[in-house]
């Protein structure tokens, strides 16, 4: 089992993605996601500078897929997608059913990635015909269900789970980082570019609740699966995807590598760096904010 | 064809008032999770499915069946039993959100007709035609975030119908990509068949107002000349950075009977009416007021205009006595 860097979710300056991935050459993840998968308006670094970051992580080592946008809306978005698929260079992430007909088409392996919806061994083997050779499944799915599609699942493909970071929970045309600063979306002023982990919501009676990251809106709470390695292991999962924060990421990957490994106090090191209360939920067949069996975050 | 009007369901009471105020088509689910509408006391059995079938075709009329949710490993034979039954039952067709499900529909009925359900996320005609090319799909029915502009570059490059939503709720998240529900009461549309369940709401009157919980989350607190509405989890009222406003939504429905003109003109099959979960009353007011307003629109789009009767009926009828045009007009987003 290995360690997988998720695509960044959030909107960074260009220097601190830059500097980001640049200390992530040198992380023990065998895999990094790339690319731009929540929001078009987003263009700090555009597919060239993506491609670029690509070849230079490849040249350390790392195993690059880029991953595509879940919300397809324009005719632009399209466009994108087909540079994608055609560059040709590195495995990519299908994140909706667009850009699963794109790479089957152009006949190239491909991942599947989470927001596809895959619930069942009988759409897992659509996609393992058409070419995939990793999957994720949704976030939502628990421990039990994941066990029960793995018994019938198709041969040859590697799964991946989501083990480490806020949950992404929904996607919209609206942009709400737009929408508590008043402004349109067409003209949102870039303004997550001021909230580097997104802006935090909370009940009227202060409990952490979601957290809006423009048209994406995610928990509050952070998934954490470090204490179910043994049972994922078990699973036979091939691979933990770890979702970028802005501070203490390499802390967070240390601390999984550390519990892959075996080491005490792994566990104890990430509670340390995690930037929001822990939830696993899900994993346990219950709602997403629960943790550890019982209460809400 | 184009404009069906496309009503819905959810008893057979309902399914009578839509057909008989108008409705094309009706769409219905069966009394499980298999449909995006699982609520307790709705929805069809067998039996009753088949009286409606025979109802809905004695006056020329179409039935379509919802199995739009994923069905998981454990319980599978649930939603293959399903479309077994749609085929049997002489179905005109059933909507599908699942891959796995849409082939399992083409193997063991290949005449079965498919349409593809907002809960697929196919936002894009790249997406449309992947389920039109691998599973024969007819019909797709788009989220509610592309603007008109964005669903006509759609239906311009398909050879798909084009089902829109045309009234009733209004899901600000995609649908099928939206797990908000699931994060704070464990059950989702996608999983479970249902958004923000009865059984996790609480109610309860305090010294600072009346406050709606779901699954012990305060969803919003009202006061006194405040009217409460469903807690719907994205439209409640949330605190972001010292502000309190409705973060996500505000309680309004879709409203697009100013749009129909153009739906018209962008070659849009079909009009959904959302509300399986609505009165008989309801869905026969509705259906009225959208049967009087598309055949206007038949008759002469240029010179069409919402009459003052129609938007005070269907304003009465909305959720928060208000409503939008949702994504469709871009300014919204």
């Amino acid at each position: 089992m290995n360690l997988s860097l998720g695509p960044l979710l959030y909107y960074w300056s260009r220097d601190d993605v830059l500097a980001f991935y640049g200390e992530a050459a040198n992380w023990p993840v065998a895999r990094v996601h790339l690319g731009e998968s929540v929001c078009s308006r987003r263009h700090l670094l555009r597919l060239p500078d993506w491609l670029a970051l690509a070849e230079q992580l490849a040249a350390a080592g790392k195993e690059v897929v880029l991953s595509t946008q879940t919300l397809i809306e324009s005719e632009s978005d399209l466009k994108t997608l087909r540079k994608i698929v055609s560059d040709g260079r590195f495995r990519v992430e299908a994140n909706e059913w667009g850009a699963v007909r794109l790479l089957s088409e152009a006949g190239v392996p491909f991942v599947a990635g989470p927001t596809l919806n895959v619930y069942n061994p009988e759409t897992l083997a659509v996609l393992a015909d058409l070419g995939a050779t990793r999957w994720l499944p949704p976030v939502e799915m628990s421990h039990a269900t994941l066990a029960a599609l793995l018994q019938r699942a198709p041969a040859g493909i590697e799964t991946e789970v989501f083990a480490y970071g806020r949950l992404p929970l929904a996607y919209s045309a609206r942009c709400f980082t737009a929408r508590h600063y008043n402004l349109p979306k067409d003209d949102c002023q870039f303004r997550c570019l001021d909230h580097p982990d997104g802006l935090a919501l909370s009940t009227r009676e202060g409990a952490p609740f979601l957290t809006l990251n423009g048209i994406q809106t995610q928990s509050a709470g952070v998934y954490n699966l470090i204490g179910e390695i043994p049972a994922l292991r078990e699973l036979g999962i091939a691979s933990l995807r770890l979702s970028p924060q802005s501070r203490h990421m390499g802390r967070a990957v240390e601390a999984f590598r550390a519990a892959l490994a075996g080491e005490d106090g792994a566990a104890d090191r990430l509670a340390r760096v995690m930037p929001g209360p822990p939830v696993d939920g899900y994993w346990h067949g219950r709602a997403g904010l629960e943790y550890g069996g019982g209460q809400p975050c | 064809m184009s404009l069906d009007l496309v009503c819905p369901a959810g008893s057979l009471v309902s399914l009578k008032a839509a057909v008989d105020n108008g409705a094309d088509a009706v769409y219905m689910g069966f009394r499980d999770n298999t449909n995006a509408r699982a609520f307790p006391g709705l929805n069809f059995d067998e039996a009753q499915a088949a009286e409606g079938l025979r109802y809905a075709h004695d006056r020329g009329r179409r039935v379509l069946l919802a199995l739009n949710t994923y069905p998981e490993p454990e319980s599978w034979s649930r939603w293959t039993g399903a479309v077994d039954a749609a085929a049997r039952l002489g179905m005109d067709a059933v909507i599908l959100a699942d891959a796995g499900l849409m082939r399992y529909a083409v193997k063991h009925h290949p005449k079965l007709r498919l349409h593809l359900s907002v809960q697929g996320s196919a936002t894009s005609y790249e997406a449309v035609n992947f389920y039109r090319e691998h599973f024969g799909i007819q019909r797709a029915v788009l989220p509610r975030v592309l603007s008109l502009p964005q669903v006509e570059n759609v239906v311009k490059h398909t050879d798909a119908e084009i089902e829109l939503f045309g009234f009733g709720g209004l899901c600000v998240m995609v649908e099928g990509r939206c797990l908000l529900s699931s994060y704070c009461t464990g059950e989702s549309p996608n999983s479970a068949g249902v958004c923000s369940p009865a059984k996790a709401v609480q109610w309860k009157d305090t010294p600072t107002g009346l406050e709606s919980r779901l699954n012990g989350v305060l969803l919003d607190r009202y006061g006194k000349d405040e009217k409460a509405g469903y807690p719907t989890l994205c439209k409640g009222r949330f605190d972001v950075a010292g502000e309190t406003y409705y973060a996500i939504e505000e309680p309004t429905s879709l409203n697009t009977l100013d749009l129909l003109p153009e739906m018209q003109k962008i070659g849009i099959a079909a009009i959904k009416i959302e509300g399986r979960q609505r009165s008989p009353a309801y869905v026969a007011q509705v259906t009225k007021v959208w049967r009087a307003a598309i055949d206007a629109v038949r008759k002469n789009a240029d010179t069409f205009q919402p009459t003052p009767a129609w938007q005070a009926e269907l304003n009465k009828l909305s959720e928060g006595q208000s409503h939008t045009l949702g994504a469709y007009h871009r300014p919204w987003k």
